[in-house]
């Protein structure tokens, strides 16, 4: 075996991410700063009905417009018409109707990027206007008009475990509504398509998963894969937003048909109708447990508004499913889960993934049970607290850590905030100076929940990397490249951490994500470290197999790298997957679905100006189980930033979206937590360490967005006395105004 | 219409602007300098924050002609060549920066805040960084960024 030695910036320290410097003096290349020579601009005109069969398209005076190139319609997309992750059934640009308010009709190229959205709209389209589906409930009925012709029915995953006829002697039941959340990435959608000589095309693009664009690209350019080339642009943060297709193919299509460059960047505006947001659900459930607070039954209904195209729909109602009852020990669980298509804009991943809008859901019934029990809410959950080796909903066992109980009690037993200053910056309204602490209540309130890492349900879940270990300069250098998609949360860090471990050298250079090497995967269910982490790690490993090779004995990798080296360099590719997953049985959603679990609870305290309605979250703490913290200031980023996106959940955040109309697509009208809305926060990260999985790393990026809403609502509701059912929280909810 | 400024102590020249760009735009396609960021064009999140005659702005709110014969700073003249201002330093060292969209703003924004006040405290930070959004930190680490900076 081959001997390691401790690196300096190996795994478990925190070394300075390789792109920070340019990050910080503005020189790093988003996907919007880029520009090459002779480069047109792309703009698209959208759909302003939610419903519509489209009468005529005229380019005409379009076309007319000086330093306008091309004008492009449904006509015009050369290969496959439709797009789409899991199910390919969004149109690149609308055929004959369109679904829904935004919908890309017909695209631009032009010399300058006003030209290009002036000539988008002398764009004359004649609709037939239609009555949109806009209901997710109605949607259901048979009798409502179909979105697409398949139904409105994308996917309904039954779960049943257990006797299901259960009686108990106390029962809530809650029925709960969360709105749509938006990623709200900074950086807007945006990209640089060049044409090539071979007539394919290279794309410059921020995206989640550059093989998954690949596919679909290629596919709707009726282009081999092999000439549709794409590289990692700068990522501007994801989120999920950018799992989906959104200017990629249009980008393309303008490049090939003009010869020249063209670049694509959305508006803020544009931004909110290009990409998929986190579903609006409905839910309905019902707790039974016994007069100790053991829980006896959940049974629950959840309908997920998926809008006009599938996107991921199909993976979201999966997971608000089988992790629809938290992370409970439930002897009997019934739950329905449904995904429908309405007129509405389409919805697919955001961070959370289905499990955020159960957690609010079953967060909620335990403080409600807790509250009918005369328990402490905290002393509740931990008698349910699910317990390794407990099942799933599923029936699938959890294996390795699953320390529920013990982070709520870290949680619970972390001081509280001191009260406030008098500062009347500390109190709700903070500068708007609305209240000098009269009407003023404090409370506090507790949330733990539960997500899958990685792909589930049989997916073929893998990542590839590349590590290249040679002497520069007389000193050993290694290269690793990957096609996984760094969206800001570290990954490139972490990759050189782990080439650093394995192989003792310092000098690491990561190069730029691209599709030249195999897939790594989407950068998102919060699997890139525990996946493309995984297969750099594997990779190291062969590159040190290699080097036994050449030295013929157990290499000592302080001493003989230089000597094995002199032989030339060692290139290793490998292809590494996690342990397989199942599908679920389409009856009773039994099946070992998931890779691995993982946990986070959170206390919230908040003032809450009853008289005003005004909220001002003053602390939240947070305790998670990382396995392993690779980049431990990292893993405190994501959990803070993840808290975060939890918060504005809570109490800011949703698209308003009336008659199937986005009525503030703005960050005027959107809010999205600024620093005077995220308080300080303690962070408790337990390291217990997964067997299964490389190093013992548990997933980190979405577990604290998923309890942070329940735990600031529950600590309102402390607060107020008030019930609210609905998140985010307004603040005509707290003054019944 | 041509549009002389001095940016980041440099005079420099745009030829054929059209009057409805912002100075945002001509910074970023014109001028060859991205630093400053596109993520609302609307004044909302600070995204583009540069120094007009040494008064923080957000460059998507100014039109280009207003900033004729003015001295602009941005990010990327904020230190010397190949150097990193202690802000910078600090953004780094205390892991402030994660996507990055809003880290040159911010950088700008904190720059202007210890220029006022070298010794802010918390509720200063929070104040004085109000208008510049970020998604990915939860500003955890930025908060931590400006008082090491502080103290530097």
């Amino acid at each position: 075996m081959t001997t390691s030695v401790a690196t300096a910036g190996g795994i478990g320290t925190s070394p300075v991410r390789p792109d920070g410097t340019l990050k910080v003096t503005g020189e790093f290349a988003f996907s919007s700063d880029l520009w090459a020579d002779r480069m047109l601009w792309g703009a698209t005109l959208r759909s302003p009905h939610p419903r519509a069969r489209i009468v005529s398209v005229d380019l005409t005076e379009a076309l007319r417009l000086p330093g306008v190139h091309a004008v492009l319609t449904a006509e015009d997309v050369p290969g496959a018409k439709h797009y789409g992750l899991e199910h390919r059934d969004q149109p690149v640009l609308a055929i004959g109707q369109v679904r829904y308010a935004g919908e890309p009709v017909a695209i631009v190229a032009a010399d300058h990027p006003e030209t290009a959205r002036r000539a988008a709209a002398r764009i004359g389209v004649e609709y037939e206007v239609l009555a949109p589906v806009v209901d997710s409930e109605a949607a259901l009925d048979p009798a409502c008009a179909p979105v697409h012709e398949s139904g409105n029915l994308l996917r309904h995953v039954p779960i049943r475990k257990g006797p299901q006829d259960v009686v108990a002697p106390v029962v809530v039941t809650g029925e709960y509504e969360v709105g749509m959340q938006d990623q709200a990435f900074l950086g807007p959608e945006s990209g640089l398509a060049i044409p090539a000589e071979d007539g394919g095309v290279d794309l410059f693009i921020a995206t989640q998963w550059l093989h998954g664009d690949l596919a679909q690209v290629a596919d709707c350019l009726g282009l081999p894969p092999e000439k549709v080339r794409l590289s990692l642009a700068g990522v501007g943060g994801a989120f999920g937003g950018r799992e989906d297709v959104s200017m990629q193919v249009h980008a393309c299509m303008l490049a090939l048909r003009t010869g020249r460059p063209v670049k694509m960047v959305y508006s803020r505006e544009e931004s909110f109708f290009g990409h998929v947001h986190r579903h609006p659900a409905r839910l309905r459930y019902e707790h039974g447990a016994d007069e100790t607070g053991r829980l006896l039954y959940v049974r629950a209904r959840i309908v997920l508004d998926g809008g006009a195209y599938a996107s991921t729909s199909m993976a979201v109602v999966a997971n608000a499913t089988t992790l629809g009852i938290g992370p409970y020990r439930v002897p009997s669980v019934t739950v329905d889960g449904y995904a429908v298509y309405t007129n509405n804009p389409p919805c697919g991943a955001m961070r959370g993934f289905g499990a955020v809008q159960a957690c609010f859901a079953y967060e909620s019934q335990m403080d409600r049970l807790a509250a009918a029990l005369g328990l402490d809410p905290v002393e509740l959950r931990a008698r349910n607290a699910l317990e390794p080796g407990d099942t799933m909903p599923t029936g699938q066992v959890v294996t390795g850590p699953a320390p529920v109980a013990e982070l709520l009690r870290r949680v619970r037993d972390l001081p509280l905030p001191a009260p406030g200053t008098g500062d009347p910056r500390e109190f709700p309204g903070g500068v708007a100076n609305t209240t000098r602490g009269e009407g003023v209540r404090r409370g506090v309130g507790y949330g733990v929940g539960i997500k899958n890492v990685g792909f589930s349900e049989g997916f073929d879940d893998y990542s590839t990397a590349r590590v290249r270990l040679e002497l520069v300069g007389g000193e050993p250098a290694a290269v690793v490249h990957t096609a996984a998609a760094e969206v800001g949360q570290g990954l490139v860090t972490v990759m050189a951490q782990i080439v650093r471990t394995e192989l003792g050298v310092r000098r690491v250079t990561v190069a730029t994500a691209d599709t030249t090497i195999g897939s790594a995967g989407s950068s998102s269910a919060s699997r890139q470290t525990y996946v493309t982490g995984g297969a750099v790690k594997a990779a190291c490993e062969a590159v040190r197999r290699e080097i036994e090779r050449r030295t013929g004995r157990d290499a000592d990798l302080a001493t003989d790298l230089v000597t094995v080296l002199g032989d030339g360099p060692i290139e290793e590719t490998v292809e590494w997957r996690h342990k397989p997953t199942f599908p679920i049985d389409p009856r009773t959603g039994q099946g070992d679905a998931h890779v691995q679990y993982a946990f986070a609870a959170h206390r919230a305290t908040v003032d809450v100006d009853v008289e005003l309605g005004l909220v001002r979250v003053v602390e939240i703490a947070t305790a998670q189980d990382v396995g392993r913290a690779l980049h431990p200031q990292s893993v405190r980023g994501q959990i803070a930033g993840g808290t975060a996106q939890g918060l504005g959940l809570a109490v800011m955040e949703e698209i308003q979206v009336v008659d199937g109309r986005i009525r503030n697509p703005s960050f005027t009208d959107y809010l999205i937590p600024t620093i005077l809305d995220v308080p300080p926060m303690l962070i408790d990260v337990l390291e217990l360490g997964d067997p299964e999985a490389p190093y013992g790393l548990r997933g980190v990026g979405e577990p604290p967005t998923i309890s942070s809403t329940p735990a600031i609502v529950a600590a309102i509701r402390a607060a107020t006395g008030l019930p609210l059912k609905r998140v985010p929280v307004r603040p005509e909810h707290l003054t019944g105004t | 219409m041509r549009l002389n400024l001095s940016v980041n102590g440099e005079e420099r020249t745009a030829d054929d602007v059209w009057e409805g760009e912002s100075l945002l735009y001509v910074l970023r396609e014109r001028l060859g300098l991205p630093g400053a960021k596109n993520a609302c064009e609307q004044g909302e999140c600070g995204s583009c924050t540069v120094y007009l005659d040494g008064t923080p702005v957000c460059a998507c709110l100014v039109a280009a002609g207003q900033a004729a014969g003015r001295a602009v700073r941005t990010v990327e003249g904020l230190a010397g060549p190949g150097a990193l201002h202690p802000i910078q330093q600090a953004f780094l060292t205390a892991g402030a920066v994660q996507c990055g969209f809003c880290t040159p703003g911010l950088i700008v924004a904190v720059h202007d805040l210890l220029e006022r006040n070298p010794e802010p405290s918390d509720p200063d930070i929070r104040e004085a960084l109000a208008g510049n959004l970020c998604r990915c930190t939860g500003y955890e680490h930025i908060v931590a960024a400006v008082k090491l900076a502080a103290r530097r």
